[in-house]
């Protein structure tokens, strides 16, 4: 059974509606990627799921976050405060400004599990080291009495997750945990993040924009494209047979060593913004298959072999 | 670090001049009757109104007694009454402008309301209602003075907090389950006290001011405890015989001000904070 089943989600702020319809499934010892480009509602995702949507003004107007056989739409903050960082922890985007600057790092590491877990201050202690050396994180002992500023991006970025880890959550959601940092320490961190979920059977949800990093460590990805999810399938099949258009020219995007000099594959055109989403599938105006259909309804939710996809293409016609 | 910190501020000559001068003002306040030559009450009918000799180096009052003495005395008062007005009112407006800042909401809108009002009255306005209201006494001023700067320290702390609260590292903590109590006092306060402890030590500056008109009013301590408002208020009858009984009071009292503006000058620059102070 899935650790967390969104389905039909949609969320509101204001009048404006930026997400619709968003459903997929995490399971435990699974990396679920979910991909799309900036503004396609990702991070509006993991707010919804945090229950965090009151910090922008919105609300989920439709649908149901299921965790662990927990509804999540709906629930008290009170409630909400208790599952937060003990069993669904988030990772956010930016380390350098996600440690706070004038705490030391053990402090910090440590009041995740002395709220959480209730140990005490020598236990939370130990188990901030050890969380510590999990991470490979060198001479831990003397950086739990260090502060942020004197830490490397990819330094801060270990001690956000151990912060994270520190509670023992069921579910981590990283909101594009490596785009702050260098190419060679995002690879170390992603698989980091790997063997954590193989090691202590996690569910990850890692929300990126990055193509490469999706195919170096997710199990399944989840395509949005303007506030709806495009395709759902394994990270396998992604690569091999896209069904989308959309999903196809984002991995067209990607460079490749036989592709001719000097030319780089982009999407024409931009995501729509909330306030100008075109009817019908919203992809259309970019796509290169689009038909008269596309701009008229929107294209249902078609089940492939191991995934679905909703695309007027692999509509099946009754 | 702290104290290599102020190591460097005082070995500025602004810092270093003006730390000196607090240092001496603050011995007089703690060790006023090892130090003072005489008592602060000591009466010499037939030596009053002396000018200053060897005797007494600053001279007598109308009652004869000495200057020296009653203003290393006054310090005492002075910094006892402005220190501790300040410091209620810090801890207090912290705590009102985090609240605000940090909930909004309902409570925000009538801290900032009550907060803009006292701030259009000097605050010599508001605390003489005070006084009017619950009487004169070295607690009474203690209390008037607290509450006439306490919109000034709920403000800074509302500003500050209300920027803080958007740091990424607040929300990180929000989304790691830390409840508000939790994130007010341990995240948003110690960030943003910096500025609010510059301003309450700059705020000493003009609490003693304050102290001293009310003293030259009279509303402050009750004779015979010497207060250097007080001083100068009995030294306007001698204003022609004996003008050094209202000149040197006058000089302690500008010359502490002065020290304390200086050394919180010298503080805000070391620290790097005239924008945050100025944004409020």
């Amino acid at each position: 059974m899935a650790l967390l089943t969104v389905s039909g989600l949609g969320v509101t702020i204001g009048t404006l509606s930026p997400l619709d319809d968003v459903s997929f499934e995490a399971h435990k010892g699974e990396i679920l990627g979910l991909v799309g480009e900036s503004g396609s509602g990702k991070s509006l995702t993991a707010m919804a799921v945090m229950g965090l949507l009151g910090r922008i003004g919105g609300r989920v107007s439709s649908g149901s976050i299921l965790f662990d056989g927990q509804e999540l739409v709906g629930l008290r903050d009170s409630s909400y405060r208790r599952l937060r960082g003990k069993r669904i922890a988030l990772i956010s985007q930016n380390p350098m400004t996600s440690l706070d600057p004038i705490v030391r790092i053990g402090a910090q590491i440590d009041q995740v599990s002395l709220l959480h877990l209730r140990l005490s201050k020598p236990a939370a202690k130990a188990r901030s080291i050890d969380l510590m050396q999990q991470l490979r994180i060198p001479d831990a002992e003397t950086l739990h009495r260090a502060y942020p500023h004197q830490l490397s991006g990819g330094m801060k970025q270990r001690i956000v997750i151990a912060m994270a880890l520190a509670a023992d959550p069921d579910l981590i959601i990283a909101d594009e945990p490596t785009t702050a940092l260098d190419v060679t320490i995002q690879a170390q961190i992603i698989q980091i993040m790997v063997d954590l979920v193989r090691a202590r059977d996690l569910a990850l949800i890692l929300i990126t924009h990055d193509m490469g990093v999706v195919a170096q460590a997710c199990n399944r990805v989840v395509v949005l494209y303007a506030g709806r999810v495009a395709e759902t399938n394994t990270t396998q099949a992604i690569f091999a047979s896209p069904c989308h258009p959309y999903t196809a020219s984002l991995i067209g995007c990607i460079p490749s060593r036989d592709q001719a000099e000097g030319t780089l594959l982009g999407i024409p055109g931009t995501v729509p913004g909330v306030l100008n989403y075109p009817k019908g599938c919203r992809f259309h105006p970019r796509c290169g298959d689009a038909m008269q259909v596309c701009a008229r309804t929107v294209p249902p939710t078609t089940a492939q072999p191991t995934g679905s996809v909703a695309c007027h293409l692999h509509e099946v016609v009754t | 670090m702290a104290l290599r910190f102020l190591w460097g501020v005082v070995h500025t000559p602004r810092g270093g001049a003006s730390a000196f001068v607090l240092m001496l003002v603050i011995a007089c306040a703690l060790f006023a009757p090892l130090i003072a030559p005489y008592g602060y009450a000591l009466q010499n009918l037939p030596g009053s109104n002396t000018s200053p000799n060897a005797l007494h180096w600053l001279g007598t009052d109308e009652f004869g007694r000495d200057l020296l003495s009653r203003i290393i005395h006054g310090a005492r008062t002075s910094l006892t009454v402005a220190v501790t007005a300040i410091s209620i009112s810090v801890v207090v407006g912290m705590t009102f402008g985090a609240i605000a800042g940090y909930f909004g909401g309902m409570f925000d809108r009538v801290v900032t309301a009550v907060v803009d009002l006292t701030w259009s009255f000097p605050e010599i306005l508001i605390a003489l209602i005070l006084i009017a209201i619950i009487g004169t006494g070295t607690e009474s001023i203690i209390i008037a003075i607290s509450i006439a700067y306490l919109a000034q320290f709920t403000r800074l702390t509302r500003a500050q907090v209300m920027a803080l609260r958007q740091e990424t590292y607040i929300e990180a903590t929000v989304n790691l389950g830390a409840g508000h109590f939790h994130v007010i006092f341990r995240h948003l306060l110690p960030n943003a006290i910096t500025p609010v402890i510059v301003a309450g030590m700059l705020a000493i500056g003009d609490a003693i001011i304050l102290e001293a008109t009310l003293g030259f009013f009279g509303l402050g301590a009750q004779p015979p405890i010497p207060s250097w408002g007080a001083m100068m208020s009995s030294g306007t009858a001698q204003i022609f015989i004996a003008p050094w009984i209202i000149l040197f009071p006058g000089a302690a009292i500008a010359l502490t001000v002065i020290s304390i503006n200086l050394f919180g000058d010298a503080l805000i620059d070391a620290l790097n904070i005239r924008s945050r102070l100025r944004d409020v």
